[in-house]
């Protein structure tokens, strides 16, 4: 039951060449195959040298995000069947420089990670004897979401804005930094305000909304980014009233 | 693969590629061309605004200049060109008021208000204005 | 070659990893921490787990019933004072966790909420939604950002330790992006790798679980201990090999044969009744679940599908509601693995290996026999889990002593003891050296992926669920004569740049090694204990065998295997008893 289906995948191998070029190969895919397994296949029984991330093959991990006929994906969630009919072709992530073949260097995303201080800021801690900060399950729903960023880096590449500005601190940093914000538990929306509001933060999306659109766990990285724009605005007004504390 | 044969390779210091980005990206995709169309209704916004401007201060100089400037008005390209241009701006409008659900969180007794009704209440709020504006008009 | 000098090196950066270089930051903020991962930490296999995590936490509850539960659950191979130290730190650690901000599933009043699972007596399993895993790796990793003490080594392949004068002083890792060995010297080395699920063909385990630490440390000389102890997880997706969390039977979910029978009532597992009852039925240990499994398949009683024989996991009277409040990734796995929905339809699934009980030896603070070498997690074996983990009880292990670990080493490493010296880099060097011969290696007849599935092959034969005495020496002889082919291996790719096929080489040897370790181990156990169960030795022997067994590496022979007794504190073996009404 299986189906010869073409892949032109791109190479690039800096040690080789100058530019990435386009290699094309022909698998016989069976129809519960997803890229991945057909990108397994090539690497197994063909062309050992190709090279791409993967790990738990379930749509968790973030490693195996790939542009398929021009989509960011994940490869191991996205069924060859739904990409035919051939070729298909198959990239790198749009936005990130191309270290290696199908490989792109995600330095910049874990650096701009830390720079939202995505850990919970508390002035002070509640001793471990006392038990759990009490969170209701309301509360917990107000972050929720944005709590299930898996780091895949889809919205980056669908992002135009990344790729034309690569200083954008970019869709799921600004939703980590959200949740975060909106956690019960969290006192440290003022330290992250610096980041967000610089011109490199939530000024600089102007809502294409692809992000969300190709986000694999349901994040809306656009709605955490607009909803921020909201209260970072009634804030600053806020601040103008004359009984705001300075 | 074996020997490096490209003359531009140093060990261990392989250089990363970085495509070029064309001029029409925005053209290969369908949601990348509406957000680029949806910019572009903006310069209509800017030009609304000047005709504006410059209606005001054709009235100010007095009757003979403000005729004038009805009948530029009235003239059939321009009449074209305002019907463009008031297209371009109800999308502006539209889509605009359409993304409000998306950064518009409401509550009302501790639970959060369905988007439907944030839509409801941006529409609401363009109509309420809208008759205002018809009003004032229409009294004068 | 390079040298990078640090205090403490923690290898792999999953929930051990990163416990430990927290534990190290906050125990003394003066050391600081090398965390050398071959993945960036969010990948790490973590990031998989679902169910949730183990610690007493309900007033009618007591560390005494979580320890007897553990200790019956892995069939009385558990040291019993590294067992009591694990329930009593648990809560606390768990907590710790919530503080740092895991989105713990909540009570309506705010207070953790906590689900039955496997072999427990009580409620005790916190968990975030079904993605527990997933919540803790990303807390985890984003609270280590806060220490500067901290530096990631993300991409780094670690190809050895350095060990001099009998003690561990760093190890050699390559950077794969450019493709650069490095020589990193430190105090001390945590080793905090996972399992070796990828020694088999299926496998709920990610492409990354090759048993890179467990071999760094067999060749070091440190001894394996347990390895013959595999975990098959009874619900495993057949063809992906995707696990389907045991949280959906701890939610009521029930196991059927193909005549819609609930066929564990058959095998002393208690009767069937419509709520689940602890300890009992689809809530017995993952072993005797996976087990039944077998004996249903030799019954002629499982469905025969493309992808092999499954039951059927029925959820659909859980109805809509809960499964999309308590059990929503499973439902998002079913419909996009296997195209069905189990709000409506019965969830096809099988036995897959899931969890390594054994490896690296170590005692309650992740010392291992080599001064200065340290382990943590699934790689290591203290050995709480004994013969059979309770799911649920390797997240809290991971950060019990993940934790442990990290402050052992912190208090090694503060005492300084000298760094890199000659003797040292000259083996750093041997290693490069090494390295590059294997890149460069012409004229080769095998390959990597052709030696890899001979070993599957063999794994899948030989030391499966049941096993005996001639299928474990015929997979053993096909091991060893795979690690004489594995020197005629040549790589498709020599380059040096983000070389993928050069990381498979590498996996494959410590596969190879960790998948020799394990059948020595079982041929050498006479005995059924928990997972290990051997046709020709059905019965459990505690006269002979209530000892680990330590297999050490011998140089181009087989594994030799030692035997140390079982810590005994305060329960005697006894019988596993599962589905008993009023236990």
């Amino acid at each position: 039951m299986t189906q010869p289906v073409i892949f032109e995948i791109q190479r690039y191998r800096p040690e080789i060449e100058d530019e990435p070029t386009w290699e094309s190969f022909e698998v016989s895919c069976r129809p519960e195959w997803m890229i991945l397994d057909a990108l397994n296949h090539i690497k197994d029984y063909v062309d050992g040298t190709l090279s791409y991330r993967w790990a738990c093959r379930m749509g968790v991990c973030g490693s195996c995000g790939m542009l398929v006929n021009g989509k960011p994906v994940l490869s191991c969630a996205t069924y060859v069947t739904s990409v035919l009919p051939g070729p298909v072709r198959v990239e790198p992530l749009r936005g990130f420089p191309v270290i290696r073949d199908l490989v792109g260097d995600i330095t910049d995303f874990v650096r701009k990670l830390e720079s939202v201080k995505p850990w919970i800021v508390r002035e002070s801690e509640q001793p471990l004897e006392e038990g759990e900060y009490l969170q209701t399950p309301e509360e917990l729903g107000e972050y929720k979401q944005y709590s299930m960023c898996i780091n895949c880096m889809l919205c980056y590449s669908a992002c135009p804005i990344y790729e034309l500005d690569p200083d954008f601190i970019g869709p799921a940093v600004i939703a980590l930094a959200q949740r975060y914000n909106l956690d019960s538990r969290d006192e440290g929306s003022e330290e992250r305000k610096d980041i967000l509001l610089s011109q490199d933060g939530i000024w600089s999306c102007t809502f294409v909304g692809e992000c969300t659109t190709v986000c694999p766990a349901n994040v809306d990285p656009a709605g955490a980014i607009q909803r921020y724009k909201v209260t970072a605005t009634v804030d600053a007004f806020k601040a103008l009233l004359p009984w705001a504390s300075r | 693969m074996g020997e490096p044969v490209n003359p531009g390779y140093t060990e261990h210091h392989a250089k990363w590629h970085r495509r070029r980005i064309p001029i029409f990206w925005w053209l290969g995709n369908a949601a990348y061309t509406k957000f680029i169309v949806r910019e572009l209704t903006s310069l209509a916004v800017g030009y609304a605004a000047l005709v504006l401007v410059f209606q005001v201060w054709s009235l100010e100089r007095g009757p003979e200049s403000y005729a004038h400037f009805v009948s530029w008005l009235q003239l059939r390209p321009v009449v074209t060109l305002h019907v463009v241009v008031l297209g371009a701006l109800v999308y502006h409008s539209v889509t605009w008021l359409n993304l409000a659900p998306r950064a518009l969180v409401l509550r009302l007794a501790g639970r959060r208000l369905p988007g439907a009704v944030v839509l409801l209440l941006h529409y609401g709020a363009w109509l309420v204005a809208s008759a205002a504006v018809l009003w004032l008009l229409l009294a004068a | 070659m390079e040298t990078i000098t640090h205090d403490i090196l923690v290898v792999g950066g999953g929930g051990a990893g990163l416990r430990a270089a927290i534990a190290v930051a906050e125990t003394n903020r003066d050391l600081s921490v090398g965390i050398v991962s071959k993945v960036y930490p969010m990948r790490s296999h973590t990031v998989v787990a679902e169910g949730g995590a183990a610690a007493v936490v309900k007033p009618e509850d007591s560390l005494e019933a979580h320890a007897y539960d553990t200790i019956s659950g892995g069939d009385w191979l558990c040291d019993q004072d590294a067992v009591e130290v694990f329930v009593a730190e648990a809560p606390e650690e768990l907590t710790r966790l919530e503080h740092w901000g895991c989105p713990w599933s909540r009570q309506p009043d705010g207070h953790i909420a906590v689900r039955p699972f496997g072999g427990m007596k009580l409620e005790r399993t916190w968990y975030a939604s079904d993605k527990t895993g997933f919540h803790l790796l990303h807390t985890l990793y984003q609270t280590s950002l806060k220490y500067e003490s901290v530096t990631n080594y993300d991409e780094w392949f670690v190809t050895r330790l350095l060990v001099d004068e009998g003690r561990c002083r760093g190890l050699v890792a390559i950077e794969l992006a450019s493709g650069r060995p490095y020589a990193m010297v430190a105090d001390a080395v945590i080793v905090c790798t996972g399992g070796a699920g990828k020694i088999y063909p299926f496998t709920t385990n990610a492409n990354i679980k090759t048993g890179d630490g467990m071999a760094l440390a067999f060749r070091a000389g440190v001894p394996l201990k347990d390895m013959e102890f595999v975990q098959f997880h009874p619900t495993g997706l057949p063809f992906t090999g995707i696990l389907i969390t045991e949280a959906t039977r701890s939610e009521g979910g029930w196991l059927l044969n193909k005549d819609g029978y609930r066929y564990l009532q058959d095998y002393d597992l208690g009767v069937p009744t419509p709520e689940p009852v602890k300890r009992s039925m689809e809530l017995g240990p993952r072993d005797r679940l996976s087990q039944a499994f077998v004996k249903e398949m030799e019954k002629g009683r499982t469905i025969e599908t493309s992808h092999g024989h499954v039951v059927h996991l029925d959820i659909r009277h859980l109805g809509a509601e809960v499964i999309d409040t308590k059990l929503p990734f499973v439902r998002e796995l079913c419909l996009k693995y296997e195209n069905l929905d189990p709000v409506k339809e019965l969830i096809p699934v099988r036995p897959v290996v899931h969890y390594m009980m054994g490896g690296i030896h170590t005692d309650m603070n992740g010392s291992t026999p080599l001064p200065g070498l340290y382990a943590a997690g699934e790689v290591a074996c203290v050995n709480i889990n004994g013969a059979n983990r309770l799911g649920s009880n390797s997240l809290t292990e991971l950060l019990v002593f993940g934790a442990r670990a990290g402050r052992a080493a912190a208090e090694f490493a503060a005492n300084g003891a000298g760094r890199a010296n000659g003797a040292v880099l000259a083996q750093a060097h041997d290693e490069e050296r090494r390295l590059q011969a294997a890149i460069e290696r012409q004229g080769g007849r095998e390959r990597v992926s052709g030696l890899r599935d001979e070993m599957h092959a063999a794994m899948d034969e030989g030391a499966g669920i049941y096993r005996n005495a001639e299928g474990l020496e015929s997979a053993i002889s096909t091991i060893r004569e795979l690690q004489q082919r594995y020197g005629d291996v040549a790589l498709d790719d020599q380059s040096r740049t983000f070389n993928t096929d050069l990381v498979a080489l590498l996996e494959l040897a410590n596969l190879l090694d960790v998948a020799e370790a394990v059948l020595q181990s079982a041929l050498s156990r006479t005995e059924s204990r928990g997972a290990h169960q051997r046709t020709d030795h059905p019965d459990r022997d505690d006269d002979r065998l209530l000892s680990h067994s330590l297999a050490f590496r011998t140089e181009g022979g087989e594994s030799r295997i030692e035997y140390d007794p079982v810590t005994i504190t305060r329960w005697p073996p006894g019988k596993r008893v599962y589905g008993e009404q009023n236990s």
